[in-house]
C-alpha cells in the first residue's frame, strides 16, 4: 500500500454488483432456461447499474474531500496472479482519473440501460432475448469497470479482454442473422490483433522493470519506477533499420508503441478500425454505450492511464497523435457517403477518436478526457435518438428510406438536433469546447513533427463532420417523407423509457462543455479556474499542456466556428436547398464516390491480402500439402506399406493380433534389458 | 495406516475393482457403469486427501511410500508426489468420473470390457506421474498403451484400426528409444557410484545417491550414446510422440477422430500431459546441459507447433479435427513455457497442462454429446443450434473463450505466465507465439459461428434436444475449475513453488556442474545470456 492511500471497501462492489447480476442471469438462462419477469429483470440489472453509479457518486464524495495530492482510494482483495517474481494484485484504485471514467461509464450506463428497457421490449425475435440482452449489457459493466478500476495492467487487460468478449456476444446478438454472427466474430478477432501487441508491451514493461529492480505491472509502481528505465534504448535488429531513430530506440517508445497497437484496436484506429463500422450490427443501446461512449474510448484512457510513459517517449505521441489525425479525416470521408443511419454515427465514432489520440498524442491528455467525456453523451444521444428513429420505422436504417420525419417524431428530432449541434462543435455545446481544446493543443504541440498539419487536418475534419451530420439529420428529418404511407401514419416518439435517458443526454451534451470550460472563457465570465476537469485530473495526467495567449486561443476558436458554418452551409445548399445537387455531384464524381461508397475498399483488401491466402496456406500448403502429404504419406504411410509389403510376404504367420505381438515385443525388451544387465 | 498408503491407494484403487470387475459374474450393464463411476469418484475423493494434505512450502516428495521390489537391480516400488505431479494426478482422477458419467450411453458394446480397460487405465495414468523408480515409470508408461489402443480400437469411429495402430506404433517407437536410454543411464549411474539403483531420488533422509544424481557426462568426454546431447534426443524424441510436437503429431487427429469420447478426452486430458510432465520430470533435471542447448530447437518446434496447429485447425472441417489440431497448438505452449527455465515460465506451463486438460477435455465432451445426437461431426452439417439448444451453446462458448485465453477463465493465466517466461529468455520466439492468441481466437469462433449461428438450415437440426441433466452436470463440474483457476488461481500455483523451484535448481546445479567440470564447456553451446538466464531462474 502507499502512502496516503485510503482503504475503501466500497470500491469493489462498484463492478461486482454488476458482475453478480449477470451471473444469476447467467446460470439462470445458460444453465436452468428459466426467465426472470420482466419487472425482475429490470430490477436486478438496471437496480445493479444504477447502484453502481450511486457507489461511484460515493466514492467520488470521499475523493475529492482528500487534498488534492492525495486523491486515491484503494481495495485490494487477493493477489490474481502470482509466479516467480511476477505478481499482479485483484486490487481497485480510485484516482480522479478512474473516477472521471466510472461516472461516464455507471452514469451513461444508467441511462442506457434504462433506454434499452424500453427498446428491447419491442423485440420479439428470440425468446429469453430480453434477459439475456441484460446479462451481457451487466457483463459488459462490469468489464469496463475493472478495466478502469484495475490498478494494474493485467488487471485493465482482464476488462479490455471482458468487454471485447461482451462487445462479441452483443454485436451478434441477433444470431439467427449470418451478418450478425460474423459481425460479432470480425470484431472479436481485430480486436486479437491488437491484443497481442498489448501483451507484448505488457511483458516489455514488466521486464525492463525488473530488469531494473522493479518487477511490477501496477500503475503506481510504474510511474515511480519509470525514471530509472526512461533512457534506456534497446537495439532494433537490421531489417527494421529503415525506421527512423534506428538502431537504438528508447523503450519508452517500443512499449508506448506496442500498447497503443493494443488500442488501435480496441478504440477503433486506423488500420484496426474496420470493425467499429460492422459492428453496428448489434442492437442500438449497444451501438450507443459499447461502440460509441464507453469501450472504444478504453485505448484513449490507457493512454491518459500511462500519460507519464508517453509524455517520456515523444517517438510514440507522435505517432498516436498522427495516427489519430489521419483515422479522424479517413473515417470522416467515409461519413459523407453512406446513408444507413447507424454507420455514418459509426464513422463519425472512429472520427471523433481520432480526436481524442490526436489530442492525447500531442500531449493534451486532459483534453482528450475531456472529449471522451462529451462525447459519451452526444454520440449516446445520437445513437439512442437514431434508435428511437429505427423503433418508429420498424427497423429500417437506410436514411434513403426517411425524410420528413420531424412533423411525426417531434421530440426525437429536436433531441437529436442537439447531438448534430454538439458534435458539429455548435458554439458553447459540449463538443465546441472538448474539440477545440485539442485543435489548440494540437496548435500548440511543437514537440511534434507536423503539429500545425495536425491542426490544419483537425479544423477540416471539423468542417467535414458539421457537413455529414448535418446532411444525416436533414435526410433523416426534413424533406420530403420517402417511407410508405403505412409506416408514416404509424411513426411517433416512443415512450418515456427510451425518451427520458434521451432527455437527460441532452441535457448533458449541452452543458457538460462547463465542467471543462478552458479559463479564456473563464476569464470572461470572472470565473477563476474555470476549468475543474483539468484542474481535477491535473495531479493524474500533468497541468495543461499548451501556452497559447488568449487572444490567439479566441481566434482559432473563430476557425473552428467557420469550420462548423461551412459544413452546415454546404449541407444545407446540397440537401435542402437543392436535393439534386448531391446525386448529380455523386454523377460526375463518380470515381471518387465509388471510393468513399465502398469505403475505400479497405474490408476488401483486407480479405484479398490477408484473409484468403492465409486461409489458402493453410489449407493447401500446410494441411494438404504439409501434413497429410509428407509427414503422413511420404513419412508415415510410406515406409508402413514397404513393411506391410515385406510382412505380409515373409511375416504373415507372426502377425495374429496386435495384442499379442505387443506383448512379443515387450517380452523380447524384457530379455534385451537383462541381457544387459547380466552381461 | 490410510495416510501412510494414500498415494498407492489412489493409484491401484481403479485396477482393484477393473479386476474385480473381471473376475465377477454376469450383471447388468448398468451394474459395471455405476460401480466403475462408484470406483472412480472414490478415487478422486481419496486424491482430494492428497491435495488438502499436501504441504506446499516442503521441497522434495511427500507421501512417499518405498518397498523393495527386486531390490538386487535396484528395482523398487517407490511413489511420492511432488506439486506437479500431484496437480496432474488431480487432474487424472478428476477427469476420469466425468469421462464415465459422460461416455453413460455411448459406449454400448461389451460395456464389462469397457469399463475395466477405463479403470486400468487410470491406474497406469497415475502411477506414470508418482512413480519415483525409473523402471516403475517405465512399466507404468507402457502399460498405458494397452487399455488405451484397445479403446480405440474397439469403441472407436469407422477407421479404428488405422488409428489405433497409428498411435500404437508411433508412441512405441518413441518408448523404445527412451528405453535404450534409461539403460544407458543405469549403466552410468552403476558406473559413478557402483550400485544398481533406478530410484529417481534418494529416500527422503538417506545419503544414498539416485538416478537423478547421475553425472551424466556432455558432449566430448564419453562416448558419443553416452552423452548428454543423444540421451537428451532419445528422450525427447520419446516424451515429443506424445506432447505432440511437430511433426511427430499426425497421429493425434486420426486418434481423436476415431477414437470415442471418453478416449478423446482421456488421450487429450492427460495422455499428452505424459510428454510434457517426461520432459520436465527427467529430461531437464538429468541432461541440464543439453536441454540449454537444445531449447532453441525446442522452442522452434513449440513456436511452429503453435502457429501451425492454429493454422491446420482453422481449415479442418471436423469438429474433433479442430479441437485435436488446436491441442497441437496448446502443447506448443507448454513446451515454450517449459524450456523457458524461469520460474514464470516453468509454472504457467505446469498450470497449462491442467488447464488443457480441462478446457480441451470439456471441448471433446461437448463435441460427443452433439455426436450422440446427429451422429456426425462435420462442420458443415450444422448451424444455428444455439436456438434449439441454448444450453449447450453457452457451456460451449463458455469453454472456448476459456480455450482461447480469455481472463476469468484458467487457460489465461496459463498462456500469460508461459508467455511472460518465455519473452524473458527469448522474445524472438514469444512474439511469434504470442500471435499465436489472435489465430486460437479466429479457429475458434469460426467453428463456433458455423455451428451455432444463423439460421437453422438443416431439418434434422431443428429438432435437437438441449442437454439433460446428466450432461448439465458434467459440465458444470467441469466449469467449476475452469472458473477457479481463472480466477483464483493461487491455490494452483503455490502449490507449484517448490517443485518448479528444484526443477531449475537441479538445471543449475547440473549446468554449474557441468561446466565445472568439463573442459569444453563452450562447445555445448552455454552462451552468457543462457546463464543469466538460469541465474535468474534459481533465484
Amino acid at each position: 500500500m502507499v502512502d496516503g492511500a485510503i482503504a475503501s471497501p466500497l470500491l469493489r462492489w462498484i463492478p461486482l454488483l454488476p458482475l453478480a447480476a449477470a451471473a444469476i442471469h447467467g446460470v439462470m438462462l445458460g444453465l436452468l432456461r428459466r426467465t426472470l419477469t420482466r419487472g425482475g429483470v429490470i430490477a436486478l440489472s438496471c437496480g445493479a447499474v444504477i447502484a453502481s453509479f450511486v457507489l461511484s457518486c460515493v466514492v467520488l464524495g470521499q475523493l475529492v474531500v482528500l487534498p488534492e495530492g492525495q486523491r486515491l482510494l484503494i481495495d485490494s482483495l487477493y493477489t490474481w496472479v502470482g509466479a516467480g517474481r511476477f505478481s499482479a494484485e485483484a486490487s481497485f484504485q480510485l484516482d480522479p482519473l478512474s473516477a472521471v471514467m466510472i461516472l461516464v461509464v455507471t452514469g451513461v450506463g444508467s441511462l442506457i440501460h434504462v433506454y434499452s428497457i424500453g427498446y428491447m421490449d419491442d423485440d420479439h425475435r428470440d425468446d429469453k432475448g430480453f434477459q439475456r440482452f441484460f446479462c451481457y449489457l451487466n457483463l459488459f459493466t462490469f468489464s469496463m469497470l475493472v478495466l478502469v478500476l484495475g490498478d494494474n495492467l493485467l488487471l485493465l487487460f482482464l476488462g479490455w479482454e471482458g468487454v471485447g468478449l461482451c462487445s462479441y456476444l452483443l454485436i451478434g446478438f441477433w444470431y439467427a442473422d449470418r451478418w450478425n454472427a460474423y459481425c460479432g466474430m470480425k470484431a472479436f478477432i481485430v480486436n486479437r490483433i491488437g491484443d497481442f501487441a498489448f501483451l507484448v508491451g505488457i511483458f516489455l514493461v514488466f521486464w525492463t522493470l525488473a530488469g531494473a529492480g522493479h518487477p511490477t505491472l501496477a500503475f503506481r509502481d510504474i510511474q515511480a519506477a519509470f525514471p530509472a528505465i526512461g533512457e534506456k534504448t534497446v537495439t532494433l535488429p537490421d531489417w527494421l533499420g529503415f525506421l527512423p531513430g534506428a538502431p537504438s530506440w528508447r523503450l519508452a517508445t517500443l512499449i508506448g508503441l506496442c500498447l497503443f497497437v493494443g488500442a488501435c484496436g480496441k478504440s477503433a484506429q486506423l488500420p484496426l478500425y474496420v470493425w467499429l463500422p460492422d459492428a453496428m450490427a448489434g442492437p442500438t443501446p449497444v451501438s450507443a454505450l459499447i461502440h460509441a461512449a464507453t469501450m472504444v474510448t478504453a485505448g484513449v484512457y490507457m493512454v491518459c492511464r500511462l500519460s507519464f510513459l508517453y509524455a517520456a517517449a515523444p517517438g510514440a505521441s507522435a505517432v498516436i497523435a498522427w495516427t489519430g489525425a489521419l483515422t479522424a479525416l479517413f473515417a470522416a470521408t467515409i461519413a459523407i457517403t453512406q446513408t444507413d443511419i447507424k454507420k455514418v454515427l459509426a464513422y463519425s465514432t472512429v472520427s471523433q477518436l481520432g480526436y481524442m489520440f490526436l489530442g492525447a498524442g500531442c500531449g493534451g491528455y486532459t483534453a482528450a478526457m475531456f472529449h471522451l467525456g462529451t462525447h459519451a453523451f452526444f454520440k449516446a444521444l445520437l445513437f439512442l435518438g437514431s434508435g428511437a428513429v429505427i423503433l418508429a420505422m420498424h427497423h429500417e436504417q437506410d436514411t434513403s428510406q426517411m425524410g420528413g420525419l420531424w412533423r411525426k417524431l417531434r421530440f426525437t428530432h429536436w433531441l437529436f438536433l442537439v447531438g448534430v449541434l454538439a458534435i458539429s462543435g455548435f458554439p458553447f455545446f459540449s463538443g465546441f469546447f472538448s474539440k477545440d481544446e485539442i485543435l489548440v493543443t494540437a496548435y500548440a504541440a511543437k514537440q511534434i513533427p507536423g503539429h500545425r498539419a495536425l491542426y490544419a487536418i483537425g479544423l477540416g475534419t471539423a468542417a467535414i463532420t458539421a457537413f455529414y451530420m448535418f446532411r444525416l439529420h436533414f435526410r433523416t428529418f426534413y424533406g420530403m417523407p420517402r417511407a410508405s404511407r403505412e409506416v408514416m401514419a404509424h411513426a411517433h416518439d416512443p415512450d418515456n423509457t427510451v425518451m427520458v435517458p434521451l432527455w437527460a443526454l441532452a441535457f448533458l451534451s449541452i452543458v457538460g462543455g462547463i465542467v471543462g470550460l478552458p479559463q479564456v472563457y473563464g476569464d470572461m465570465l470572472g470565473v477563476k479556474d474555470s476549468n475543474s476537469l483539468a484542474n481535477f485530473l491535473g495531479p493524474v495526467l500533468g497541468h495543461a499542456a499548451h501556452e497559447v495567449p488568449h487572444a490567439r486561443e479566441l481566434g482559432l476558436a473563430g476557425f473552428a466556428v467557420g469550420a462548423f458554418a461551412l459544413g452546415l452551409a454546404v449541407a444545407w445548399l446540397l440537401y435542402l436547398r437543392n436535393p439534386e445537387l448531391p446525386v448529380r455531384l455523386g454523377q460526375a464524381l463518380s470515381g471518387a464516390y465509388r471510393l468513399l461508397w465502398n469505403k475505400y475498399y479497405v474490408d476488401e483488401l483486407y480479405d484479398a491480402a490477408i484473409v484468403r491466402p492465409l486461409v489458402a496456406l493453410s489449407d493447401l500448403v500446410l494441411y494438404r500439402g504439409v501434413d497429410a502429404g509428407l509427414i503422413d504419406g511420404v513419412g508415415v504411410n510410406g515406409p508402413a506399406r514397404a513393411v506391410v509389403g515385406f510382412a505380409s510376404r515373409g511375416l504373415k504367420y507372426v502377425q495374429t493380433g496386435l495384442a499379442q505381438s505387443y506383448l512379443f515385443l515387450m517380452l523380447l525388451g524384457a530379455i534385451a534389458v537383462v541381457g544387459w544387465m547380466v552381461r | 495406516m490410510i495416510d501412510a498408503h494414500l498415494l498407492s491407494l489412489v493409484t491401484f484403487l481403479p485396477l482393484a475393482v477393473a479386476l474385480v470387475l473381471l473376475l465377477a459374474g454376469r450383471a447388468p450393464e448398468l451394474v459395471w457403469k455405476g460401480v466403475a463411476l462408484g470406483a472412480s469418484l472414490l478415487t478422486f475423493g481419496l486424491s482430494i486427501g492428497l491435495w488438502l494434505g499436501f504441504d506446499p512450502t516442503r521441497t522434495g516428495y511427500q507421501f512417499v511410500e518405498r518397498a523393495p521390489w527386486l531390490p538386487g537391480w535396484g528395482i523398487h516400488y517407490f511413489v511420492g508426489i511432488d506439486g506437479m505431479s500431484l496437480l496432474l494426478v488431480m487432474l487424472t482422477t478428476f477427469l476420469m468420473p466425468i469421462v464415465l458419467l459422460a461416455s453413460w450411453n455411448d459406449v454400448k458394446r461389451s460395456v464389462r470390457s469397457y469399463v475395466f480397460f477405463m479403470l486400468s487405465l487410470e491406474t497406469a495414468m497415475i502411477g506414470t506421474f508418482v512413480a519415483l523408480n525409473l523402471f516403475q515409470f517405465y512399466v507404468f508408461w507402457e502399460l498405458m498403451l494397452v487399455p488405451m489402443y484397445f479403446i480405440i480400437g474397439v469403441w472407436g469411429g469407422a477407421r479404428r484400426v488405422y488409428a489405433a495402430v497409428k498411435f500404437f506404433l508411433f508412441t512405441m517407437l518413441g518408448s523404445l528409444l527412451m528405453l535404450v536410454a534409461l539403460i544407458v543411464v543405469y549403466y552410468l549411474h552403476f558406473e559413478q557410484f557402483g550400485t544398481l539403483n533406478l530410484d529417481l531420488v534418494a529416500l527422503p533422509g538417506t545419503a544414498a545417491r539416485a538416478i537423478l544424481d547421475t553425472h551424466v557426462p556432455i558432449a566430448g568426454q564419453a562416448v558419443w550414446w553416452q552423452t548428454q546431447p543423444w540421451l537428451f534426443a532419445a528422450f525427447a524424441l520419446a516424451f515429443g510422440v506424445k506432447v505432440p510436437m511437430v511433426p511427430l503429431h499426425t497421429w493425434l487427429p486420426d486418434a481423436h477422430v476415431e477414437a470415442p469420447t471418453s478416449g478423446s478426452v482421456i488421450l487429450a486430458g492427460v495422455l499428452l500431459k505424459m510428454g510434457t510432465y517426461g520432459f520436465v520430470r527427467f529430461a531437464l533435471p538429468l541432461f541440464p546441459v543439453a536441454a540449454v542447448q537444445f531449447t532453441p530447437v525446442i522452442f522452434t518446434l513449440a513456436v511452429i507447433g503453435i502457429l501451425y496447429g492454429a493454422l491446420v485447425s482453422m481449415v479442418q472441417k471436423d469438429m474433433k479435427r479442430v479441437v485435436a489440431y488446436s491441442s497441437v497448438a496448446h502443447l506448443g505452449f507448454v513446451m515454450l513455457g517449459m524450456f523457458a527455465l524461469n520460474v514464470e515460465g516453468l509454472e504457467g506451463s505446469v498450470l497449462q497442462m491442467v488447464n488443457h486438460g480441462l478446457s480441451t477435455g470439456a471441448l471433446f465432451l461437448l463435441v460427443g454429446m452433439l455426436y450422440e445426437r446427429r451422429h456426425t461431426r462435420d462442420i458443415a452439417e450444422f448451424g444455428g443450434i444455439a436456438k434449439p439448444m441454448p444450453v449447450y451453446a453457452a457451456l460451449f462458448v463458455l469453454v472456448t473463450m476459456s480455450s482461447i485465453g480469455l481472463p476469468m477463465l484458467n487457460g489465461f493465466v496459463g498462456e500469460f505466465l508461459i508467455l511472460l517466461g518465455a519473452f524473458a529468455r527469448s522474445p524472438a520466439f514469444a512474439v511469434p507465439a504470442t500471435f499465436g492468441v489472435v489465430l486460437a481466437a479466429a479457429y475458434l469462433l469460426w467453428m463456433v459461428r458455423r455451428i451455432f449461428f444463423g439460421p437453422v438450415e438443416n431439418p434434422e437440426n431443428r429438432s435437437l434436444i438441449d442437454l439433460g441433466l446428466r450432461e448439465k452436470a458434467v459440465m458444470v463440474a467441469i466449469v467449476v475449475p475452469i472458473l477457479w483457476i481463472g480466477i483464483y488461481p493461487d491455490p494452483f500455483l503455490r502449490r507449484l513453488d517448490a517443485s518448479v523451484l528444484e526443477v531449475l535448481r537441479r538445471v543449475e546445479v547440473g549446468m554449474a556442474g557441468g561446466s565445472a567440470n568439463a573442459p569444453h564447456a563452450d562447445r555445448v553451446g552455454l552462451e552468457a545470456p543462457a546463464r543469466a538466464a538460469l541465474a535468474e531462474a534459481g533465484r
